[in-house]
């Protein structure tokens, strides 16, 4: 153990704060002190998540639930609303940005209940780096929406939906990049909002989101709501699902949108972060 | 080692129209155990948060070990315990107590730190099932098992039982005799004199006083003597023997008393008539009132109370 020797010199200081910056960049590089430190913090989170078991199947179970619902009584509709898409198949794809999106911002709530029992302030207390906090949280929200993918992509081949492997990959790629204004969302809300107002504010953001996104019916190619579709991450999050199904090409415009919108919502989560340090 | 842990100037925080720490003066130094004693508001919270980085101080400074409060946390010099907090669930204790350690660049083994608490027979136990006091315990754990060389705790026994004090303050011992800094907040002046080497005693966002904890103790008077005295001169009683302060409650005056014997003395002698005599130890919250009596809440800095003039400078 290196740690060893830290302790022994009388101003053991200097040479910690710079590993902040060393395990960003050298995750493969070696069990530095930091870079472990790091590491256990997440694993450690991952494992607190997988426990959780209400939270854990209903994070899960709802959008699969939903799934069946919706998908499947039109289990042999081939062609929703004249788009020639197999119905499942939408459902599918819209229920994993529903589920993703929840998902997600799910882990906001989770930090607020953190910061409400003042453990946040203890980890402050620490030589936890905000990075290495802030990619615990993320790598959390991932692995949840990741499970929610694979759990209804089970479920949308059970019921029918067949892809060529490629596809699937493509979508799946598309998808995990349409849901980082998401992780950014979900601990901007997570250190701004309290346990009892996060829920509702989740709940409705979502539908919200889900609805002028396209989750539940396809958006209309022209109008208002198509306009202000265009603009939100939801909506591209489920283009994600539509592009890798020969639909829409997946233009510049998506990733401008995309971009923005995680610039925006990490300065916001950057800033609830650094003005959260009083007492709840 | 006589190198400063830490030092706050001047510092000052408010919150809105309230004004929790008014100017204070404070250097520790390595190796010592400090009390920051005082009653409920005085102020104490307000500034360990700003020596441990959580507040901002609206002005004034705060070096720890010559440093940023931040650099110094995030070089893993600071363990603390904070006044308020829950643990996170869905872990066991030893998971808990791991995860803290793992954020520390030269931790305690986490069996010692559980060990240190009274805890390893509930290692195995999830968070969410413990009882207060046990919950009082793994925050203690968390707090030492970082073995940062300056342990911060504020309030640390509130939630703990008798037992729990107990064995609370003999690890507070062994972590002192390891050469650690300690600063821990109370409101018991019993903690401060049994277990600090010195005390600085706050009010009203103020240090009233500055020394070690039986010059506190000597000083806040250990007894006061109630007597019904209708119509007592009460500058002729403060000028008693052993009388440090007089206060008058209807018909009765109540005398605080640093030498309640001499007091009790010349009192009889030089009023006959006193009568109904009590005698009791001054409860803390009465001292404190006692100490801060002439310096009003809103008092401009600078008009410190003289109790803080006779301690100024002790223990630098």
């Amino acid at each position: 153990m290196d740690g060893e020797g830290d302790s022994d010199t009388p101003d053991g200081e200097g040479e910690v704060p710079d590993s902040e910056d060393d395990c960003d960049t050298s995750d493969g590089q070696g069990p530095t002190g930091a870079a472990m430190s790091a590491f256990a913090y997440t694993r450690f989170e991952l494992l607190r998540t997988l426990r959780n078991r209400r939270f854990f199947i209903l994070s899960l179970g709802f959008p699969l639930v939903l799934f069946f619902l919706i998908a499947g009584p039109q289990r042999n509709n081939h062609n929703l609303a004249g788009t020639g898409i197999y119905a499942p198949l939408y459902y599918m794809v819209g229920m994993v940005s529903f589920g993703t999106m929840s998902g997600m911002l799910s882990s906001g709530a989770r930090i607020s209940a953190e910061r409400a029992v003042g453990w946040n302030r203890q980890l402050r207390i620490s030589p936890l780096s905000t990075r290495a906090y802030l990619r615990a949280k993320v790598l959390t929200a991932y692995m949840m929406a990741l499970l929610t993918i694979l759990v209804l992509y089970a479920s949308g081949a059970a019921l029918g939906v067949s892809l060529p492997a490629g596809e699937w990959l493509h979508m799946t790629v598309l998808i995990l990049i349409c849901l980082i204004p998401f992780a950014a969302l979900g601990i901007a809300v997570g250190h701004t909002l309290t346990p009892d107002s996060i829920g509702p504010a989740v709940g409705g953001g979502v539908a919200l989101l889900a609805f002028l996104g396209g989750t539940w019916f396809p958006i209309p190619s022209h109008g208002f709501l198509h306009d202000v579709g265009q603009i939100l991450p939801s909506y591209w999050l489920v283009q994600a699902g539509h592009v890798a199904l020969g639909g829409h090409a997946w233009p510049a415009e998506a990733w401008i949108v995309i971009a923005v919108w995680t610039a925006v919502f990490a300065v916001l989560a950057r800033y609830a972060y650094r003005h959260d340090t009083g007492r709840v | 080692m006589s190198a400063t842990a830490i030092e706050v100037s001047q510092l000052r925080k408010s919150y809105g129209p309230v004004q929790a720490v008014r100017g204070i003066d404070v250097a520790i130094d390595a190796g010592e155990t400090v009390a920051l004693l005082g009653p409920n508001g005085a102020g104490k919270s307000t500034t360990i948060d700003m020596i441990l980085g959580l507040a901002e101080p609206d002005g004034g400074t705060v070096s720890v070990f010559g440093g940023t409060p931040s650099a110094a946390v995030d070089s893993g010099a600071v363990g603390a315990m904070l006044q308020t907090g829950a643990l996170i669930r869905d872990l066991t204790v030893g998971e808990l107590v791991a995860m803290v350690a793992s954020l520390y660049p030269a931790p305690l083994a986490v069996a010692e730190a559980l060990e240190l608490t009274g805890l390893s027979e509930i290692a195995a136990q999830r968070t969410q099932k413990l009882s207060g006091g046990q919950t009082q315990r793994v925050r203690f754990a968390v707090a030492l098992v970082s073995d940062a060389r300056l342990l911060v705790l504020d309030e640390p026994t509130v939630a703990m039982d008798v037992e729990g004090r107990r064995s609370f303050w003999t690890t507070m011992r062994e972590l002192a005799a390891r050469g650690k800094t300690i600063l821990f907040a109370t409101h018991y002046l019993e903690e401060a004199d049994a277990y600090a080497d010195r005390a600085v005693l706050m009010a009203h966002g103020r240090v009233v006083a500055d020394g070690p904890p039986t010059e506190i103790r000597a000083m806040v008077g250990t007894r006061t003597i109630r007597a019904t005295l209708p119509g007592a001169d009460l500058d002729a009683l403060a000028g008693l023997p052993g009388v440090s302060g007089v206060e008058r409650r209807g018909e009765a005056v109540v005398l605080s008393c640093a030498d309640s014997d001499a007091a009790i003395r010349a009192l009889l002698v030089a009023y006959p008539d006193a009568r109904d005599l009590e005698i009791a130890a001054a409860g803390l919250e009465e001292a404190f009132l006692q100490l801060t009596a002439d310096a009003p809440p809103d008092a401009a800095p600078g008009t410190e109370p003289a109790a803080a003039a006779a301690f100024g400078g002790g223990g630098r």
